[in-house]
Formats: structure tokens, sequence, C-alpha cells
């Protein structure tokens, strides 16, 4: 039931905002803030009393073995959590930016939200595949209506990469469904009924990319990136938030979720393509990110890069890696997410996202200086913040199974060196030629902020539960028979597994 | 006798309430009583469908009455008890004779009715032309500007050239096999394959796939649609997309299930040909538009390939998922077509991309009516169009027809941009400045009608358990 609330909330504070937007526009925000405190709320007390796991069965469409089938284990718990958390942030990220039509703002917003939970939620595919178009098209509204100056362009570029990926993904679902209804006569929707089907070779390869062709998208790999820098550069500050911090880890998340337990041997044939998909992301998207003037799209080419580490991890296989996508979905959602934030209030200074132009902010905005650097720093892997568990047990993951690819993506580590003291550099740092003297972060922001920076603080100096809480999805995943990928050295990764979860700072 | 007549009383109904209102308007012209009097015409109609689903025997006079033909004969009538209501707004400032109007629609609708229960090419004949003739009429019917006429007449060629093949078909076929009966003719054409003198067959069959195709607007006979959607009036122009373009459908499947098209026979080249250009041209010409009906049109000749997409799946799957879907395009079209009808009058009709600018600043609840038909047109969650197209996917993967299936997804993802660009449309803020033309006041008729349109579409959306359930018991 609390499942159902954690998916409703959101919806209907949205319906709730639009609705109060007749009386003052300025009301719609207290609604939205109120509702995500709520789902805030409600994840956290799923987390600490009912130990994060909870169960919702409801039969919908049963013509097709169609069941509102909503699980939440460690994994999705982590996840929820990151949504409410970033979701709250998002809200109040766009106080002050979004002043025309409030309501249908925050509808869409919360709408977004509510999809983004519900995919993290969903064990049945169809439901999964409702939620995964439910979080697109307030996004794209998001986008295009309170978009920067060329929205229309880029919202269509994201909706029809998202779509055309997706309606693929809808035809593997179906392809799925049909291969197991002939095998077994029981035609379902179900991931654990699901999870038994046998699959020829070549089935599975088919079925597979379309599945990873929808995440891939989402993530996004190179070469199907380029939406990206368009919808974050033009989306509105709380959309590029949502959007940075939630909506591509959709994707990793169904790569987790689903691509690697239902097509353990075929994601074994093609580890080494997406290893290798997963490693030109990293450099290729750094290298794109050197290239660029404009802060907001710079941040976005970052991402491509980062979400690099995820691929590369997820099709590693081994224990570690798995743990250290886990750490970085969640550490990049959360460092990536409090940049743009902090982009968002600079434009919202300066009006201009330049970085030719801005130059010596610190003295004049200490606050906001401090908190940029502290999350470029997250970003560029600093020890003792999130990030760098993440990258770094993904590295040390990949190691395991290819060092030829590790020592490759360890190039990152370098390269993120370079943009992250870069962004810093030119911005809070240098001669302030143009005479700028804006105000610092405001109480709201500096309250964000200061939320923001404890959490990535936390996670980089005491990750074990998070690692405590998604341990049983790794086993399970590890101990299916066909994807314990490379046996030899199962013995180590053992130790070592325990070794990560056994540490305390 | 009584009981084979109260059997097929829903035509009885529609046929004596155009009748009826044909003679009061003799009489007296009572604009608001004769619009009553045809809603109470469709109404009866309506009720008495049940007498037709128990109908014992079913073939009679050339119809097949079961639960199929009701299924089918209550869509159309519910849809042209929609199409009246808003016809009733949008005459009721049009000062020459208006009450014609209602008698030509209810004709039309029994044509339709007649043509959704023929079982023998006598009736199909007689129920295609009595529609086609009254949508001549109809398109032209208000006559103030230009384009009704030419719509009309552009209507009216193609459409007689067509009922011409298929007449000139029928002989064709009648000629092979000495049957006129559509079920046997369906049964003979399951066999046909292994005669010698099959090419008469095939070119009979060809001729009536040329007049449905034009009746359903799949390319390449799709030329007139645009044109017409344009120039008639708006609520004519959704009875074009859903009432006349449904009735064929379900003379389709009566026609072409028995025979169990097989993949790889000449026939399913034929439809699967049409299927896919359909689905690319419908899509991709509507990206160009700046019209609102003209993009509709374009969609609905998208639509109709997918249409044909799950039809060719076969079997009771598809019967039920082209029902189904059938269901969800009524209501969208309906909607949207409702919405634009509802904004236009006879003389200026509000049909440009940039008269919706700002719709959702100037009226909330038209704005958000035609979001939620214009969501469901583009298949997306929460709204009847996705589950819809769900389903249509489903039969298709379910038949393996890969082709089909990828081009449905590439198709209808690139038709979202053209949905989306009336979406956005709605939401921008209007042109500062610019002289806003006033408004017509919304009609408690039309209010009612496309609120129940929206609440029927989302709930279909979210909850189409119901309404599967019952598509499955009338057509299964």
């Amino acid at each position: 039931m609390i499942l159902a609330g954690l998916i409703l909330i959101p919806a209907v504070g949205g319906l709730l905002a639009w609705f109060t937007e007749r009386f003052n526009p300025a009301r719609p925000k207290f609604a939205a803030l109120a509702a995500m405190a709520a789902e805030l709320l409600a994840a956290v007390y799923l987390a600490a009393f009912r130990s994060g796991s909870a169960r919702f069965v409801v039969p919908w469409i049963p013509r097709f073995g169609i069941t509102i089938h909503l699980y939440c284990d460690g994994l999705s718990l982590v996840l929820v959590l990151l949504t409410a958390f970033l979701g709250l942030a998002a809200v109040a990220s766009a106080w002050t930016e979004i002043n025309e039509r409030t309501g249908f703002f925050y509808f869409n917003l919360l709408l977004t939200l509510s999809g983004v939970t519900g995919v993290f939620l969903s064990l049945d595919l169809f439901l999964f595949y409702f939620f995964w178009e439910v979080m697109i098209l307030p996004m794209y509204f998001l986008i295009a209506l309170w978009g920067h100056e060329n929205r229309v362009y880029a919202s269509c570029k994201f909706f029809l990469f998202t779509q055309v990926s997706g309606l693929l993904m809808l035809v593997a679902i179906l392809a799925l469904y049909f291969l197991h209804g002939q095998n077994t006569g029981h035609y379902t929707f179900d991931y654990i009924q699901l999870l038994k089907t046998p699959l020829s070779h070549s089935a599975a390869m088919l079925i597979m990319s379309g599945f990873l062709i929808a995440f891939v998208v989402k993530l996004p790999s190179v070469p199907f990136h380029s939406w990206l820098p368009d919808a974050h550069t033009e989306a509105p500050t709380a959309g590029s938030v949502v959007l940075a911090g939630l909506l591509l880890k959709t994707g990793a998340y169904g790569i987790l979720r689903f691509v690697l337990p239902l097509f353990a041997s075929a994601v074994r044939h093609f580890a080494p393509i997406a290893m290798a998909l997963g490693v030109v992301s990293i450099l290729y998207g750094a290298l794109l990110a050197f290239g660029q003037r404009d802060l907001k799209r710079m941040i976005a080419y970052t991402s491509v890069s980062h979400m690099g580490f995820v691929l590369l991890g997820a099709f590693a296989g081994s224990r570690l890696a798995l743990y250290g996508v886990v750490m970085q979905i969640l550490c990049h959602g959360i460092s990536t997410g409090a940049l743009f934030i902090l982009v968002g209030g600079l434009r919202e200074r300066l009006h201009t996202r330049e970085l030719d132009s801005m130059g010596g902010l610190w003295s004049a905005m200490p606050r906001l200086g401090a908190s940029l650097m502290l999350f470029a720093m997250a970003s560029l892997g600093l020890p003792g913040l999130g990030n760098f568990i993440g990258e770094f047990l993904v590295l040390l993951g990949v190691f395991q199974v290819s060092p030829f690819w590790a020592v490759l993506a360890s190039l990152g580590f370098v390269t993120s060196c370079v943009y992250s003291v870069w962004i810093v550099q030119r911005t809070i740092h240098g001669p302030n030629t143009r005479g700028w003297n804006p105000p610092d972060l405001s109480g709201r922001e500096t309250v964000v902020m200061a939320a923001m920076s404890v959490l990535i603080l936390w996670l980089g100096l005491f990750p074990r539960p998070v690692f405590t809480a998604v341990s049983p999805f790794v086993e399970n995943l590890r101990q299916k028979p066909q994807s314990s990928a490379p046996a030899p050295e199962s013995g180590r990764t053992t130790g070592v597994s325990r070794a990560v979860r056994g540490r305390t700072p | 006798m009584t009981a084979a007549l109260s059997s097929i009383s829903p035509l009885i109904c529609l046929g004596a309430a155009a009748v009826l209102v044909m003679l009061l308007v003799a009489l007296r012209r009572a604009y608001t009583g004769m619009a009553a009097l045809t809603l109470v015409g469709l109404g009866a109609a309506f009720s008495t469908l049940p007498l037709m689903v128990d109908s014992n025997p079913h073939r009679l006079f050339f119809l097949m009455l079961n639960g199929y033909t009701a299924f089918y004969a209550g869509l159309l009538i519910l849809a042209s008890a929609a199409c009246v209501a808003f016809t009733f707004s949008y005459l009721k400032e049009f000062e020459r004779n208006r009450e014609e109007f209602f008698i030509l629609m209810l004709l039309a609708t029994l044509g339709a009715t007649v043509l959704a229960a023929a079982d023998h090419f006598a009736t199909f004949f007689l129920g295609f032309e009595l529609l086609s003739v009254s949508l001549y009429s109809l398109t032209a019917f208000p006559s103030m500007t230009q384009g009704h006429i030419e719509a009309a007449v552009k209507y009216l060629v193609p459409a007689s050239v067509s009922s011409a093949f298929l007449l000139f078909g029928m002989a064709l076929i009648y000629a092979w096999s000495g049957e006129m009966s559509i079920s046997r003719i369906g049964h003979e054409l399951r066999a046909a394959h292994i005669h010698a003198d099959y090419q008469w067959m095939v070119a009979g069959l060809a001729m009536i796939v040329v007049a449905m195709g034009f009746k359903l607007a799949l390319a390449p006979f799709h030329l007139w649609t645009p044109d017409v959607y344009q120039g008639a009036p708006a609520p004519v122009t959704a009875f074009i997309a859903t009432v006349s373009k449904g009735a064929v459908v379900a003379m389709l499947l009566r026609l072409f299930t028995p025979a169990e098209i097989q993949t790889g026979s000449t026939l399913f080249w034929v439809f699967g040909f049409m299927a896919a250009l359909s689905m690319i041209a419908g899509n991709l010409l509507a990206l160009f538009q700046e019209n609102v009906k003209r993009i509709l049109a374009y969609s609905s000749i998208a639509h109709s390939g997918y249409i044909l997409v799950a039809f060719l799946a076969g079997g009771a799957r598809a019967i039920e998922a082209v029902s189904f879907y059938l269901i969800t395009y009524f209501l969208a079209t309906l909607g949207s077509f409702g919405v634009v009808s509802a904004l236009s009058t006879p003389g200026m009709e509000r049909e440009n991309l940039d008269d919706y600018r700002g719709l959702a600043r100037q009226n909330p609840f038209l704005a958000a009516v035609f979001t939620l038909m214009v969501l469901s047109l583009a298949g997306l969650p929460l709204t009847a169009g996705f589950i819809g197209k769900f389903y249509l996917t489903l039969a298709g993967v379910g038949a393996a027809l890969w082709p089909l299936v990828i081009i449905l997804a590439l198709t209808s993802a690139m038709g979202l941009y053209y949905y989306l660009r009336i979406l956005v449309a709605l939401f921008v803020l209007a042109p500062s400045g610019g002289d806003r033309r006033p408004k017509p006041p919304l009609s408690f008729s039309n209010a009612f009608v496309l609120t129940l349109l929206a609440v029927l579409l989302f709930w279909i959306g979210v909850m189409p358990a119901p309404v599967l359930n019952l598509v499955r018991a009338m057509v299964g």
C-alpha cells in the first residue's frame, strides 16, 4: 500500500498544485513542496520501519496477464530515496525561477517524479513500460514551455530519442511475453515469471537489444548521447536536476533490474561491446566537455562521461563493479543535481551561462563558490566524497574482468580532473573582468546545498548502508548460474566484497 | 415476421426518425426540437440493440444480426449522436435551413449501420451508397465558403469512382463464384487459390479493396482526405473520420476474417503494403501541416494503417484488437474534432495552428480536453489510446509481423512530433497585441459530450479491463 502511495503522492500533489493556481499563482510551489516532503517522509519511513521491503499486487488487466505488481527491495529503495530527495531539491530550485503558469509547471514536475518512482518500483513489465512513458511527456513540457532560447528543438529531440527507443523496448517486451506464453501456456507480464523464460541465443540477443536500446539512450551512452546536451542546456533548472539526477538513472536501473537478470547469457556475449561503449562514453564525453563554453552544456557532457562508468560496471558483472555502479548512480545524481542547481542560480543572477564571461565570483558569493567547489571536487572523484567510491569500485571490479578496459577507463579520472578544476577556476577564481557583484546564495538555496553536501559527504565516508541495502540484489544477480561471468577469481571477489561490506571509515 | 422485424428494429428506428424529421420539417421548422428528435431516434436505435444480439435466425434480409453487428452498430450510433450534439451548437447561429442536416446525418448513420450489418453484396452496396450520398450533401451543406463546395466535389468524384469500382468488383466475384453472400465468399476465398481461374476473383477483390481503401483513407487512396477533412464542416469531418470509417472496418473484418489471410499470400502483400504506406505517408505528411484539421486528417490516415496491422494478425485476437482500438480511436477523434467544432462556426472555422495558441489561457476546459484527446491519438499513457496501441502491437507481435510492427513503432514515434506541436501551441502564451477573435461561448451540449468523452478516455486508459471484456463478449 505504501508503495502505491509513493507513486500517488507526487501525482496527487501535482494535481493539487495545478488546482491551487486558480486562487493564487504563488500557491502551487507550496503544494508541490508539501507533496515532495510527504514523499520523502514516506520513503524514509519505508526504509526505517519496514526494513525497506514491501510488495503490492493487484490485478489490473487480467485479459493480458497484467498486474499492478510493485516491489521494493534495497536497490529500489535507495533509488526511491534519491527520487524523493532530488524531487524536493528540484521543487526548491524552481522557487523563484518559475513565475509563469506555475501550476502547470509543478504538475509536470511532480508527474515526472511520480513516473520515475513508478519505474523504480514496478515488477510488471507492462507497468514498467507504462511508467517509463509517463515520465517522458511531462519532462517534454518542462523543457518545451519553460526552457531557454532553443527549447522547441531540444525538447523534440529529447522526446523523439526516448520515444523511438521506448517503443522498440515495447516490441521487445511483447516478444518476451509471447515467447514465455508459448513455452508455458501462461501469458503474463510478471517479471518474476518472465525470469524463467528459456530463450534461444538469437532470440535473447534480439530481445535484449530492444531493451538495451531504450536504456542506453536514456543513460545516455555514446553514440546515443546527442539529445542530452541540448535538453540540458535548454531545460529550466528543476528540469535539469530531474533529468540528470533521475531520468538518466532510470536507464541505469533498467540495465541492472531487467537486462542483466533476464538475458544473462546474451549479456555475457554482448559485454565486450557494451564495455567498449562505456569506455568510449567516458573518454569521448570528457573530451566534448573540454570544448564547451556553456557551463550547463559542459556539465551535461560530464554526465555522459560519468554514466559511462555505469555501463562499463554493469556489464563487467563482477560484484565490486555492481556495488560501484549503484554508488555511482546515487552520487552522480546528487552531485550533478547540485551542480545544475548552482548553475541555475548563477544564471538567475548573471543572466548568462557562458564560462568566458564569468570569473572571480568567489569574493561576491563565497557560499555559492564553496558549494560549487565541493561538487566539482565530487565530480572529479575526490576521495572522501561519494563519487570516488562509485568510480573506484567500478574500476576495481572491471580490472578483475578485463584490465585493458580498466586501464583505459581510469584515464577518466584524469579527464574529470581537468574539466572539474576548469569549472572552478573559470567561474569562481580568476579576475572578475565584468565586475559582477551578485547576491550570494539565499537561505533557501543554502539549505538545499547544505543538505546535498552532507549527503555526498556521508556517502563518501560511510557508504555501508547502501551496500547493505543492495547486497541481496547484487548477490542474487551473481548467484544465477549463467551470469557468474569469468569464474577464476570468484573466490577472490568474495573476499574483496566482504572487505567492501565490512569497510568502515 | 414480427420477431424478424423486431430484430432489425435499430435500423427501423433510424429510418423512421429520418422520415419523421423530414415530415415535421415540412410542417414547422423547430431547430431544437428536430435536434432532440434526432437524438431520440438514435437513442431508440441504440436501446433496441439487444434485440439484434438475440436475433434468431442470425441471417435476415441479407443482414447478419449478432453480437458483432450490434457492437459496431452501437459504436456507430453513439458516435453519430456525438456528431449530432456537435452540430447542434455548430449551426446555432446559422441563418439558412439547417434542420435538413439532421435528416442527412440520420440517413448516413442508417447507411453505416446497414454496411456494418451487411451479409450480402446488395446490402453492402446499399449501405455504402446511402452513407456516401448523405456525406456528399453534408460536406457541402452550409455552403458558406468556397471550401465547403470544393471539399464536397473533391469527395464526390473519387467516392463515386470508388462506388463504381465496388460494383464492378462485386460483379466479377459473382461471375466467378456465383455467390453474393459475404460470409460464403469469405470461405470461398480461403479455398480460392486451388482454382485455375483465380484471377477473376483477384481482379474482383482488388476492386473491392480499392473502394474500401478509399473509404478508410488508406494510402495510396488517401489523397482526398486532407482536403475534405479541411473543407467539410467540423462535425461532418468528425463523422467522416469515425462513423464512415468504422462501418467500413466492420465490413473489412467480416469479409476477410473467414479468408484467413496467410502470411505471404497476395492479399497479405496488398494489405501489408497499404498498411506500411499509410503509416509512413500519414505520419510523414502530417509533419508539414499548419492546419489542425489537416494534421488530424493525416493522423487518421496513419491510424488506418495501424488498424490494418492488427487486422493482418488474423484470428480472434485481431478482431478484438481492432474493435477495441476503434473505440479508443473514436473517442479521441470525436473529442478532438468536437473541440475544433466547438470553436468554429460555418462561416469561420478555427483551424490554423496559430488559432490555437494560448487556448489554455483562453479556455482551460477545451484545452484540457484537447490535450487528452491528442495524447490518446498519440498513444501516450493514462489515455485509452495507450492501451489501444498496446493491443495493436500485441496482436502484431503475436502474429510475428515484424516489419509492420517495427514500422508502426518508428512511424508512431515520428508522429508524436506533430501531436506535440498542437499541444505546445495550446500551452504557449498567446501572441500579445494581436486581435483575438471573439470565442464562441461553450454550449452546454458540447461541454457535456466533451466531458463524457474525456472521462471515458481517461477511464479506459486507467481501467481498461471492463471494456476489454465487453469487446471480447460482443465480437469474440
